[in-house]
């Protein structure tokens, strides 16, 4: 299959030029859409401009937090709910079904809570993210292999030296599972909330640009999140690989 | 893990208790300016659900969630089928769609609206857009992991493509398909009241977002009890429903 990543290109590619064959020919209207060339070149405006690059900033910076906190409590939580087996096997339906229930509901009351600042949107996406932390890396937890935490026991490690040695290298690649779905979760949750009540980010200035007919903003502001979110996928998901072909899994 | 009835029973009742106690630990602590205590809100839902205005609402959600769903599964599935048994077209979608579902769709609903305009369209477009990706990657992966013997010996027994997928590779691969329809239904359930949130003037997600701009209390957090309640039960069942088949495939 070593050609399969030319075909990928090439048929995105396509899709690119028949958006932009439609755009042009009328076949989809310029209300609706704009040509994806215009989209760059706009995108490419806004930045160089920086008149939106407050929004961006603050977007990314709020995932970002939200990311880095639900991953250090998540890995944590995890590590602590993997030795109490009773909590665990309590929690387990709450872990199942928790991401049927609607978090932006409780975006409200956050705002009360805390007041109408960059906290409330961080929370949500820190509620999003951290439990799809906790559900991967149990997952990686449980998988690690008996044999090797009896190696671990007969060479008389430590607790801290076979975290270190054995169980931290071994659970690494769902670390990075982890960590892509925690980075899709924390954006979903600032954006969505920055949507619903906000005066300030990418989510407002989208959905502003929205009520007003503004394409020529929103568009390019679609398509920078699109990028963001699958070009620091694409990175992790290709460190992610590097990990499991050192050892031999890919 | 080897969950009896009886354990299983045992825990979920734990947990309803242990989230009915924190519930009332925090309307203690928030007040109620932002919230409701337990008793209030399930008063509230029941004078809700006697009200007369309410049920047009739910059925538009039930009936959008229901198209969303059945889309999903059917775009979903075949999709999955096709990239797990060929290899080259499973080189080629696979990344895509990995690389789509980490895509914050939320962003994507001015481009919905725009395509579909306000109404049920979107909101179902919306929805399908969140529960067709789980559902064919899940798919993808089950089709990949069949045993090869049950391939070959269709192949021995002359089977068609069709009578090949009917009697082998659904059974065969129904229970990582059916993690995968579990998964998908919650998704599409949270899209579609997203889209109803956003792109709606009708239905629980536009209920939702309404009393979060009325800051009605009492009536977010009916909505939000209901659904999740709702939302929990099914997802649960389905989780049981799972665990048995996994059970009986090992």
């Amino acid at each position: 299959m070593k050609y399969a990543w030319v075909w990928r290109v090439g048929l995105l590619a396509a899709l690119v030029v028949l958006l932009e064959v439609l755009c042009a020919t009328g076949g989809i209207d310029r209300l609706t859409m704009q040509p994806p060339h215009r989209m760059a070149v706009d995108l490419w405006r806004i930045i160089t401009s920086g008149s939106l690059n407050a929004a961006i900033l603050r977007t990314l910076t709020n995932a970002a937090i939200a990311f880095v906190s639900a991953m250090l409590f998540g890995v944590v939580f995890a590590v602590l709910l993997h030795r109490a087996r009773f909590l665990r096997e309590t929690l387990d339906p709450l872990f199942a079904t928790y991401y049927a229930i609607p978090v932006f509901a409780f975006y409200p009351l956050m705002i009360v809570v805390f007041g109408l600042n960059d906290l409330p949107e961080i929370f949500i996406a820190f509620m999003l993210a951290v439990v799809s932390v906790v559900v991967t890396t149990l997952a990686g937890l449980d998988r690690v292999p008996r044999v090797l935490l009896k190696t671990a026991l007969v060479s008389r490690l430590g607790p801290v030296e076979t975290a270190r040695r054995i169980v931290l290298p071994f659970v690494a690649p769902f670390l990075l599972t982890a960590a892509r779905l925690a980075i899709a979760y924390a954006l979903i949750g600032v954006i969505g909330a920055e949507f619903i009540m906000s005066s300030n980010g990418m989510g407002y200035e989208i959905s502003f640009a929205y009520n007003n007919f503004d394409n020529a903003t929103m568009y390019p502001l679609i398509l920078l999140v699109i990028l963001t979110s699958v070009l620091v996928n694409a990175l992790l998901s290709y460190w992610e690989r590097i990990l499991l072909t050192q050892r031999g899994l890919s | 893990m080897t969950a009896t009835p009886m354990r299983t029973l045992q825990s979920v009742t734990l947990l309803v208790l242990g989230l009915l106690a924190f519930w009332q630990l925090l309307y203690w602590g928030v007040g109620d300016v932002a919230f409701r205590s337990p008793v209030a809100t399930v008063r509230f839902t029941a004078t809700l659900l006697g009200n007369e205005t309410f049920w047009p609402h739910a059925r538009e959600t039930g009936r959008a969630f229901a198209m969303a769903l059945l889309l999903s599964v059917l775009i979903g599935l075949p999709m999955g089928v096709l990239l797990g048994s060929n290899r080259m077209v499973g080189a080629v979608f696979e990344p895509i769609l990995v690389a789509s579902y980490a895509i914050p769709k939320i962003t994507l609903y001015p481009i919905m609206l725009l395509m579909f305009g306000l109404g049920m369209s979107a909101k179902v477009a919306f929805g399908v857009i969140h529960g067709v990706i789980p559902i064919a990657l899940f798919t993808v992966s089950a089709v990949r992991h069949i045993r090869p013997v049950l391939l070959k010996t269709g192949r021995v027994m002359g089977f068609g493509p069709l009578e090949m997928a009917r009697s082998i590779l659904f059974p065969a691969a129904m229970p990582e398909i059916f993690a995968g329809l579990r998964i998908g239904f919650s998704l599409t359930l949270i899209g579609t009241i997203l889209g109803e949130m956003f792109a709606s003037q009708r239905g629980i997600g536009f209920l939702l977002m309404n009393a979060i701009g009325l800051h009605n209390v009492d009536l977010i957090m009916g909505l939000t009890f209901l659904l999740s309640v709702s939302a929990g039960i099914a997802s649960f069942a389905l989780l049981l429903v799972d665990r048995h088949m996994k059970a009986r495939a090992a």
